[in-house]
């Protein structure tokens, strides 16, 4: 399946891939309106050390622990697409997910439930914001 | 070949069905279910008294589960009898049922420790199943008083459920600290003062004496006065099949990486088993949902001919109330064995990292869950703390002080 990677040697850590990505999911048709001022909660985030920065949103695993572990049926594996998705109105934010991720892919949205990237696939985007608004093309979105 | 028999029909039993699937798509399974629900998000139960889950939005698979699945459900109907040698399982209707191959998911029962008076307490209940928390959502009233027998996991998870439903809420236990399980005194400590914010009284390292009808008379003398009774003392593994059927059992159903129990043809998965725990390099129970899940998929994968081990099981746990959580995964030292214990903490919030012969061998998180994944995986893949950048991780979890090389591993393909 086609995921979202990130060549680490080009980001910038310009943090504009958070911004895209809060947009895109917000509902909203106006940046300014949706961001502006506002504390922001992207799911995707970058990285970052005194040597790097990164991008890094859901891996949507073959394999995913994350959906093994979800204590409430949120989580779950489309077999179609392959796209793991949340069914946030079945979230009770417990937690799990956040503890058994190794990507550190998962974390509360403004409400306390959990939220993830899927990709933008069922947002208007319609495909990944953050690959879109990448400046300098570090965000692909791509078969590997 | 012959059909599969499941007992049980919780999460070990769904990643059971699940397991077989991946190798055997079309001989059909049959589960024998003590509980008349479809399988159910058994955690969901305290959410569901608080009115944030729905009873009905609790089942832990899509309608059509069972019938795409090729798996047939007998409701209301208990296994009574395994015998190895025939092959085959009765029920408590007289039944007699063939198997090939056998998984045991029969979960655990809470335990109720002899209590003087007991019998003389009209409205008592057990916090395990769905029909459990209906029975105690139709009793609990807003000027109910509710007496709580246990400060662990279900207990307390019970009283979050109940806080802002009923009158007043007491919890005693018998160790010096709630969720004594999990957390050491200071997490403890924190975890306390929440749930006393939100209302809770507690009488730690004491228990009932006796109790006296709507009394409860505890071993250090004070008199709780209560309406309605839980008893969450703790459960024990569902264990008597595999061992009146011969077969080895120890606090759970022993098996081994396979969940193969000690009997031909039988395996075992869930909270009825005992499995190998990778954080201590010993067979333990860990009675968590997201261990019977994989256990069960390993266990369905094998009974189908697949060939799968289940060695990477640790502790972990994820546990919060009213907005507080503790996120704990692996184990903690002991002052003798030597090892560093790293902790920082802050007003609310406390962090604790046990590394030990160059590992992260557990944590400790409350109210700083953050990325926890990334340390969990710093156990579960046994990740040398000298080919990561410990001191950014001593931080904050962040997959930036992995090295360049693990990164591409981890971040560069399909996984
Ligand atoms: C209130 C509560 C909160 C919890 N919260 C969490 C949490 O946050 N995170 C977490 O990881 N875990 C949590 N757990 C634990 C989690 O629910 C269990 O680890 C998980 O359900 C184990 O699944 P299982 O399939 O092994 O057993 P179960 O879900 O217990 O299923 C076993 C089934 O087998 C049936 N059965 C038993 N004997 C027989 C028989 N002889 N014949 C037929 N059927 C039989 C039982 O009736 C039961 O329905 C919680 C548990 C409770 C009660």
């Amino acid at each position: 399946m086609k995921r979202v990677y990130v060549n680490e040697e080009w980001c910038l850590g310009c943090h504009l891939c958070e911004y895209n990505c809060a947009f895109a999911n917000s509902g909203m048709t106006d940046m300014a309106t949706a961001l502006k001022g506002k504390r922001i909660f992207p799911r995707i985030h970058i990285e970052e050390s005194d040597r790097i920065t990164f991008a890094v949103s859901c891996r949507h695993c073959a394999d995913p622990l994350c959906v093994k572990a979800c204590i409430s049926g949120a989580l779950t594996k489309d077999e179609a697409d392959g796209v793991i998705r949340i069914d946030r109105s079945r979230c009770v934010g417990c937690f799990t997910c956040v503890l058994v991720c190794p990507y550190g892919a998962l974390a509360p949205g403004e409400d306390g439930v959990m939220q993830k990237c899927e990709l933008c696939l069922k947002n208007t985007c319609g495909e990944p914001a953050c690959v879109k608004g990448c400046p300098n093309r570090a965000i692909v979105y791509e078969e590997r | 070949m012959a059909d599969y028999i499941i007992i049980g029909n919780g999460t070990a039993a769904l990643g059971c069905i699940a397991g077989i699937r991946r190798v055997d798509p079309g001989t059909p399974i049959t589960v024998i279910s003590a509980e008349t629900h479809p399988a159910y998000c058994r955690p969901l139960i305290s959410y569901a008294l608080e009115g944030r889950a729905k009873p009905e939005a609790m089942n832990a698979r899509p309608a059509d589960f069972y019938e795409k699945n090729g798996v047939t459900v007998l409701y209301g109907k208990r296994a009574v009898r395994i015998d190895p040698e025939a092959h085959t399982v009765q029920l408590d209707d007289g039944q007699v049922l063939p198997y090939g191959k056998l998984c045991v998911a029969a979960g655990s029962t809470p335990f109720v420790p002899p209590m003087t008076g007991l019998d003389t307490v009209g409205q008592k209940f057990s916090f395990m199943t769905m029909d459990d928390m209906l029975a105690l959502d139709a009793a609990a009233k807003a000027d109910s008083r509710v007496l709580i027998v246990g400060a662990g996991l279900i207990g307390l998870k019970c009283a979050e459920g109940l806080a802002r439903r009923v009158a007043h809420i007491t919890v005693c236990d018998l160790a010096p600290r709630v969720l004594s399980s999990i957390l050491d005194e200071e997490g403890a400590a924190l975890m306390q003062a929440k749930l006393e914010e939100a209302g809770l009284t507690f009488y730690l390292g004491d228990t009932v004496d006796r109790f006296d009808g709507n009394r409860a008379v505890m071993k250090r003398g004070a008199e709780v006065d209560f309406d309605l009774l839980v008893l969450a003392v703790g459960v024990r593994a569902n264990t008597a099949l595999i061992r009146e059927a011969g077969g080895e059992v120890n606090r759970g159903i022993v098996t081994d990486t396979r969940m193969h129990t000690s009997l031909p043809d039988i395996y075992a998965a869930g909270d009825c088993a005992e499995g190998y725990d990778a954080s201590i390099g010993a067979n333990r129970v860990l009675a968590i949902l997201p261990n019977a899940e994989m256990q069960g998929e390993c266990a369905g994968e094998n009974m189908a001919g697949g060939d799968c081990v289940f060695d990477r099981a640790i502790p972990m746990n994820a546990i919060g109330f009213f907005g507080l959580h503790a996120l704990c995964a692996g184990r903690s030292l002991t002052p003798d064995e030597g090892g560093e214990t790293i902790v920082e903490r802050g007003p609310g919030w406390l962090k604790k990292l046990y590394v030990k012969d160059g590992l992260l061998v557990g944590f400790a998180l409350i109210g700083c869950e953050e990325r926890a994944g990334i340390y969990t995986s710093l156990i579960r893949e046994k990740i040398p703390l000298d080919t990561v950048d410990f001191d950014l991780l001593k931080q904050a979890a962040t997959s930036a002080a992995f090295s360049p090389a693990v990164r591409r591993q981890k971040y560069g393909g399909a996984v």
